[in-house]
C-alpha cells in the first residue's frame, strides 16, 4: 500500500533493503530459499512459526536474522557477526585431525538426550532463546562428549537449525534467482545452470546500449539476466511465436527500476518479421519439439552471422502444422508472494519494432527447450544485423547438433560451436598444514559419492 | 569495440579507417586488425588490400589477390579473448563468464582487477561495467586498451598489489574485486578494505594449495566463500550415413563419414531405408583438462 514509487526507487541504495523491494532469503544456510517481497505486512513462515518480516526492511543486504522467541511470539532479531570470530573454529579444524575420539561407541537407542518435548516447551514459555535451548540439549545430552569435534559441530548446527533458525538476506540478482531456481524448481527454467546462463550472455555480447533479441522460454530468467546486464540502455526484445507472449514471472524478483523495466520489451514474431521483403514469416511453420525424458546436459551454440547468408526464400519448409500448442508452464512462481511491481514486458511499439527491422539486433539468444532450434533460427537469423553473434540454449544435445549442420550446409553463419559447461565446486580444507590429509579426504568423497 | 548510443551494429554500419576488425580465417585462426587506408594483410591467401574492405558491412566475406577469401567480423570481447590466446597464458570464456556473473557485475559497478595476464579479462569487465562504470586494473606492465577503444572504462596503472595493496582512493568504493596473483593471500586484506559491504571477491589461482592459503586469508572477513573450478567441452558435428544389417553387402563402405549430404540413391536399389543419413555429435578430443580454481566470496557485513 505505502509501496514506493520507481523514481524514489532508482535513487536508493541499492544495497539496502526497501519497502517494497524483492528479496532472496536464505535460511539456514541453504536448506531452504524464499524470494519475498518485504513489505509491513509480508511475513515468512520458519519450521512452524510465522516471522514477521518487517524488520528486514533498511538493512543492508548480506545481514544475517535469527529467529528469537519473544512476548508476542517468534521475531527476527539482526545477528552481527565478529569479523575475528572464527578463531574457534580453526581450532576446530586442528582437533578433526590430531584427536583420537570416533564415533564407534554411539549407539542409536534414543536414549542419549535427557530434555523431553515437554522440557524444551517449557524453556520456550520461560522466555529462552533459541541459543539457550541449544545449549541446555548440548548439556543434557549423554554422548556430545565422546563425539569428535566434528559431530559436535554438526550436532550444534542441526540444533541450531531447528531452534534457532537463520535468515540471510540476499540480493535477487541473475545468479541467485538462477541459483535458486536450478536448485528448486529446475523444469521451469528449463535447466538452464547459472553457467551456462552466463555463458549466453557472453556468447551474445551483451552488454549497455545493445538490442537483444531473445526467445525465452524458460520462466523469464533469460529476458531478466539481459535486463540487467544493460541497466536501463538498448531493449531487451522478448520475442514469441504465435499470439500469447511466454511467461517471465521471473523478471519481477529482480529489484528492477523503471528505467530498466522500459527496456524489456515483447513481440510477436510475425511483427518482427512482416516487412521484411519476400519473405512473409510463417511461423506457424515451426515445429514443437517435445522432450519428456530427463538429462542434465547443457548445450550452448554461439556464432557469428555473416551477412551474405544465404536468402531464405526457396528455403522454406512447407508444413501444414496450422495450429500449434507450445508447452509452457503457466503457473505463476509459487515461493513469490504476490505484489505489484513495476511493469516489464509491455509490448513493443510501433517505432521499435521499425527500428529493430531497420538496424538489426545487436544479438540473439534462444533459450526454448520445446522450440525446434533449426526452424527457430532459420527464422529469426535474418533479424540480425551483420556480424552479429547468437547462442542458443538446449538441455539435449542433438537438436543443436541437426541446428548447426544445417547452419553450415546454408552457410548462414561462421564460428558455429556447440560447447557443454562443466562446473563442479570443491569443498577445501582449510589448514595447510594438512595438505596430504586434504588430498585423501577428496579422494574418499570420490569413493562415496 | 562496444556499442554507444549512436554507434552500434546495424544493417548499415560498414567498416571505416580506424575500426578494428576481427579476420577469420577458420573458427582456429583469427587476427586482430585496424583497417588503416593504405596497409595491406598478407596471409597464407594471398595478399588483402584494407582500402577493398572500407564501406563494406562487417560480417563480409573479402578477397585476397589470389581469389581466396576471409571473414571481417566486428569485435567483441569473445573474440578479442580467442585473438589472444595465441600470446600468453589467459582466462578462457567460459571461466571469463562465471566470473562477471558471480561478481554481480552490472552497468555501473566499480571493479578492481589485478592481474599479471593479458588483459582477456579486462575487455569482459569493461563490456559488463559500460557506460558508466569503471575498471580500474593493476598490472605489472602498462597495457593499451586504446586499440579495443575501451580506454574511458579501464584505468591501468603499475602498481605491485601484493606488496602495496590497492590504493586507498578506493577505500569501501569497489563493488567488486578480481585477483589473479601467485600469492592472493597476501591482497585479499586490502580487497577487503577497497570492497563495499556484501562486495564480492574472486581469486584464480591454478593450484589448490594456492586456494587453501586464500580460503584461509578469506575467513575472518568474508562469507560465502565458495571455489569453483569450469570447464567447456566442444562437440563436433557429422552427417553419417548407417548401413543397416539388411543391406546388401557390397556398399558396407557407405558408413564412412561424409560431411556433405549425399544423394541417397547412389547404386543401392530399393535399400534407402537402411542408409538415411543421420547427424550426430562427438565430443572433439581437444577439450582443456584443467585451467584453474575460481574463489568467491562475499565481504561480511557488519554495520
Amino acid at each position: 500500500m505505502s509501496q514506493k514509487n520507481p523514481e524514489e526507487v532508482s535513487n536508493q541504495n541499492p544495497r539496502i533493503t526497501w519497502e517494497g523491494c524483492s528479496v532472496l532469503l536464505d535460511i539456514n544456510d541453504g536448506d531452504r530459499l524464499v524470494f519475498a517481497r518485504l513489505t509491513a505486512a509480508s511475513s515468512l513462515k520458519i519450521g512452524n512459526k510465522n516471522c514477521n518480516l518487517q524488520p528486514l526492511i533498511g538493512c543492508p543486504f548480506g545481514s544475517l536474522f535469527q529467529v528469537d522467541n519473544g512476548k508476542e511470539g517468534p521475531f527476527l532479531s539482526r545477528v552481527l557477526p565478529t569479523t575475528q570470530g572464527n578463531s574457534d573454529q580453526v581450532e576446530g579444524d586442528y582437533l578433526i585431525i590430531s584427536e583420537s575420539k570416533d564415533n564407534r561407541a554411539i549407539v542409536d537407542n534414543n536414549t542419549a538426550q535427557s530434555l523431553t518435548g515437554e522440557d524444551i516447551d517449557a524453556l520456550r514459555r520461560q522466555g529462552a532463546t533459541g541459543d539457550e535451548i541449544v545449549q541446555a540439549l548440548i548439556a543434557n545430552s549423554a554422548t556430545f562428549e565422546n563425539k569428535t569435534s566434528f559431530s559436535q559441530e554438526k550436532y550444534r548446527l542441526k540444533k541450531q537449525k531447528k531452534y534457532a533458525p537463520r535468515v540471510l538476506l540476499r540480493r535477487p540478482f541473475a545468479r541467485s534467482i538462477c541459483e535458486a531456481y536450478f536448485k528448486k524448481y529446475p523444469a521451469r527454467i528449463g535447466f538452464l545452470r547459472v553457467d551456462s546462463l552466463s555463458l549466453l550472455l557472453s556468447m551474445a555480447n551483451v552488454t549497455a546500449h545493445s538490442d537483444v533479441l531473445v526467445v525465452d522460454m524458460v520462466g523469464g530468467i533469460l529476458t531478466g539476466a539481459v535486463a540487467e546486464r544493460l541497466g536501463g540502455t538498448g531493449y531487451v526484445c522478448n520475442s514469441y511465436l504465435g499470439v500469447t507472449p511466454y511467461p517471465m514471472n521471473i523478471v519481477r524478483i529482480f529489484n528492477f527500476n523503471n528505467e530498466i523495466c522500459k527496456r524489456i520489451l515483447q513481440s510477436p514474431l510475425c511483427d518482427l518479421c512482416s516487412a521484411e521483403d519476400g519473405t512473409i514469416a510463417q511461423t506457424e511453420q515451426l515445429e514443437v519439439a517435445l522432450s519428456n525424458q530427463k538429462q542434465s546436459n547443457d548445450e550452448i551454440m554461439s556464432s557469428d552471422s555473416p551477412p551474405n547468408s544465404i536468402s531464405m526464400e526457396g528455403n522454406c519448409l512447407s508444413s501444414e502444422n496450422g495450429s500449434m500448442d507450445i508447452i509452457t508452464e503457466t503457473a505463476a512462481s509459487p515461493f513469490i508472494k504476490p505484489c505489484k511491481a513495476a511493469k516489464a514486458g509491455e509490448k513493443a511499439p510501433q517505432e521499435a519494432t521499425k527500428l529493430w527491422r531497420e538496424n538489426g539486433f545487436s544479438s540473439l539468444i534462444i533459450a526454448a527447450p520445446d522450440l525446434d532450434a533449426w526452424s527457430t533460427v532459420k527464422e529469426l537469423l535474418p533479424l540480425l544485423a551483420f556480424s552479429a553473434p547468437f547462442a542458443i540454449y538446449h538441455q539435449y544435445l542433438q537438436p543443436l547438433a541437426t541446428c548447426m549442420h544445417n547452419l553450415q550446409l546454408e552457410k548462414m553463419a561462421v564460428g558455429l560451436q556447440i560447447s557443454e559447461p562443466w562446473i563442479r565446486e570443491y569443498q577445501v580444507f582449510f589448514d595447510l598444514k594438512f595438505v596430504f590429509l586434504f588430498n585423501l579426504s577428496l579422494f574418499f568423497c570420490n569413493e562415496t559419492r | 569495440m562496444l556499442p554507444t548510443d549512436s554507434r552500434k551494429l546495424s544493417f548499415s554500419r560498414c567498416i571505416a579507417d580506424g575500426d578494428l576488425v576481427i579476420v577469420y580465417e577458420r573458427h582456429d585462426n583469427m587476427k586482430a586488425v585496424k583497417v588503416c587506408d593504405t596497409g595491406v594483410l598478407q596471409n597464407r591467401f594471398g595478399v588483402f588490400k584494407h582500402s577493398d574492405w572500407i564501406g563494406k558491412p562487417f560480417g563480409s566475406k573479402v578477397f585476397s589477390n589470389t581469389g581466396r577469401f576471409v571473414y571481417l567480423l566486428a569485435p567483441t570481447p569473445e573474440l578479442w579473448t580467442l585473438v589472444l590466446s595465441h600470446r600468453t597464458q589467459i582466462l578462457y570464456i567460459a571461466d571469463i563468464s562465471l566470473v562477471i556473473m558471480y561478481l554481480e557485475i552490472i552497468p555501473g559497478c566499480l571493479v578492481l582487477e589485478s592481474g599479471t595476464g593479458s588483459g582477456s579479462l579486462t575487455t569482459s569487465l569493461a563490456r559488463a561495467v559500460a557506460p558508466t562504470g569503471h575498471v580500474h586494473r593493476a598490472a605489472s606492465a602498462r597495457e593499451d586498451f586504446e586499440r579495443t577503444g575501451l580506454s574511458s572504462l579501464v584505468t591501468v596503472a603499475v602498481r605491485d598489489i601484493q606488496g602495496e595493496g590497492f590504493p586507498d582512493i578506493f577505500c569501501g568504493l569497489a563493488d567488486s574485486v578480481f585477483l589473479d596473483l601467485p600469492q592472493p593471500w597476501l591482497a585479499i586484506p586490502s580487497a577487503g578494505k577497497m570492497l563495499k559491504q556484501d562486495g564480492i571477491l574472486c581469486s584464480f589461482s591454478p593450484c589448490i594449495e594456492q586456494v587453501q592459503h586464500s580460503s584461509e586469508a578469506l575467513r575472518s572477513n568474508f562469507t560465502d566463500i565458495r571455489t569453483f573450478e569450469i570447464l567447456l567441452r566442444t562437440y563436433e558435428v557429422r552427417e553419417v550415413k548407417m548401413e543397416s544389417c539388411q543391406g546388401d553387402e557390397g556398399s558396407s563402405l557407405g558408413s564412412l563419414p561424409c560431411k556433405r549430404r549425399q544423394p541417397s540413391s547412389e547404386g543401392r536399389n530399393g535399400s534407402e531405408i537402411s542408409s538415411s543419413p543421420t547427424v550426430m555429435a562427438r565430443t572433439s578430443g581437444e577439450a582443456r583438462g584443467h585451467t584453474g580454481y575460481l574463489t568467491f566470496a562475499r565481504l561480511k557485513c557488519v554495520t
